[in-house]
């Protein structure tokens, strides 16, 4: 099932936070079937994974990465940081990507890191990891894009970005051929993860 | 009678002992001292060498201390086959660890995984355990430096200092009674090192042959690991000698009135 582009992923990572937003929508072939979606995933204390791809991929996936983040946090007594959680999920999509049964998934980790502060890491089922200041995934990436560029700030406050990010849903009402109505938006900032509200043509009035 | 219980690893005597993980400790008792040391501002390993015969090619500089990532080294009292095959899997699981988290493994993992390795061998049937102990120094970001020993049963310990090998109990003891908590530096350390080794080891005189030494200290957020060259022990060697005659020409001039 190839409808991983008609769903929606974004992120942008300022000096204090990382936010990423997720579009809530579940539809199979020209149908939708649900719009309450969760698709942000929370995987330790300060860590989130948005995971868009075909909805078994995505829950198995997730959960398997958190399970084993988890673990590590058990066997070990700290936590794994950001970059070598992105390094270890990365890890897990390539190789399962070389397997018979590769998950067909796209990803956008972000964490907060007691020395290095906040982190966005861009994966795609290809497996290949990127730490950046904003990105995409899917159609409705394509319309946000120029939209982060053009307003990140590194300095932008909570609400800022909050503000760009609904810039951005606004922009993928208007112009894509999808129904995406609603996008969950979570923060993570040094006391923790936190949701913000969901962003819809009714909050974008 | 005692040979039914110790010629198998995996057969516990009447008194409940492991003869065979006894008779490896034993084994590493008659090798070549190594000891650690704790420092605020930075770790020691020195070893004693064994091996100084003038006909032997230098190969390596190092005989006994192996860097096994870039933020850990070790140095190995027993077998030295032994120590070479345990040597070789600590590397693979330090690269290992490197591969999936991207980042060094942190010391205690590294130690853990390896004496799951030396345990497997008291346990499963007709294997020998490995006649090894052996000290680890590192860095890791989660408790700084670090100093760890290990023995053929599989069990592992941190230390602040401590003495594996040949006489190790005496070095131990004079650690113990030697060692300041919290106000060692390196530089006080690498002198405790050349003061207990030359008590412990069976020998007149210290040589810059007979002993290695390395560092592990932090700069710029990177680790460094030096293994001494032989002038450096050398003068290292030259102090201890001469506040050693100066304590004891204190000694003999009679006590002013």
């Amino acid at each position: 099932m190839a409808n991983i582009n008609l769903q929606c992923l974004l992120g942008i990572q300022c000096k204090d936070f990382v936010m990423i937003a997720a579009d809530q929508s579940n539809s199979h072939s020209i149908m939708v079937m649900k719009d309450d979606e969760d698709k942000i995933h929370k995987i330790s204390d300060k860590l989130i994974m948005g995971v868009i791809g075909d909805q078994g991929d995505s829950t198995q996936f997730a959960e398997y990465i958190a399970k084993n983040i988890q673990l590590y946090k058990m066997r070990n007594g700290y936590e794994l940081g950001p970059t070598a959680a992105a390094n270890f999920t990365r890890r897990n999509l390539a190789e399962y990507l070389r397997s018979s049964t590769p998950y067909f998934v796209n990803v956008l980790m972000g964490g907060y890191d007691k020395e290095n502060g906040p982190e966005l890491y861009f994966m795609d089922y290809l497996a290949s990891s990127v730490k950046v200041p904003f990105a995409c995934h899917g159609y409705g990436g394509y319309l946000s894009l120029s939209i982060m560029d053009r307003y990140y700030k590194e300095d932008a406050t909570e609400e800022e970005a909050y503000e760009i990010l609904k810039l951005c849903v606004k922009e993928v009402h208007r112009r894509l051929f999808v129904s995406l109505p609603n996008f969950q938006v979570t923060i993570v900032n040094r006391d923790g993860i936190k949701v913000l509200p969901v962003i819809n043509s009714e909050l974008l009035k | 009678m005692a040979r039914r219980y110790d010629t198998r690893t995996t057969i516990f005597s009447p008194e409940g002992r492991l003869y065979q993980v006894e008779y490896a400790m034993e084994a590493i008792s008659h090798a070549g001292t190594c000891l650690g040391i704790l420092a605020t501002d930075g770790i020691l390993l020195a070893a004693e060498r064994r091996n100084t015969n003038k006909l032997l090619d230098e190969v390596f500089f190092s005989e006994k201390i192996y860097k096994l990532n870039d933020d850990m080294v070790c140095s190995v009292a027993g077998i030295t086959s032994d120590a070479n095959v345990l040597t070789n899997e600590l590397r693979l699981i330090a690269q290992r660890y490197l591969l999936q988290y991207g980042e060094s493994i942190p010391c205690e993992q590294l130690v853990s995984w390896l004496c799951d390795v030396k345990q497997a061998y008291t346990q499963y049937g007709g294997k020998r355990p490995f006649g090894v102990s052996i000290l680890y120094m590192g860095w890791d970001k989660h408790y700084g430096y670090q100093l760890y020993q290990s023995d053929p049963s599989g069990n592992y310990g941190g230390w602040k200092a401590t003495c594996i090998g040949n006489n190790s109990a005496a070095a131990v003891s004079s650690l113990k009674q030697e060692y300041k908590e919290n106000e060692t530096t390196l530089a006080e350390a690498q002198a405790l090192a050349i003061k207990v080794l030359s008590k412990t080891l069976d020998m007149t005189k210290l040589t810059p042959e007979k002993v290695e030494m390395a560092t592990l200290t932090r700069k710029d957020n990177k680790t460094i690991i030096r293994v001494l060259t032989s002038t450096e022990v050398e003068k290292l060697i030259a102090d201890f000698e001469k506040s050693e005659a100066e304590a004891e020409a204190a000694k003999k001039q009679p006590p002013k009135s």
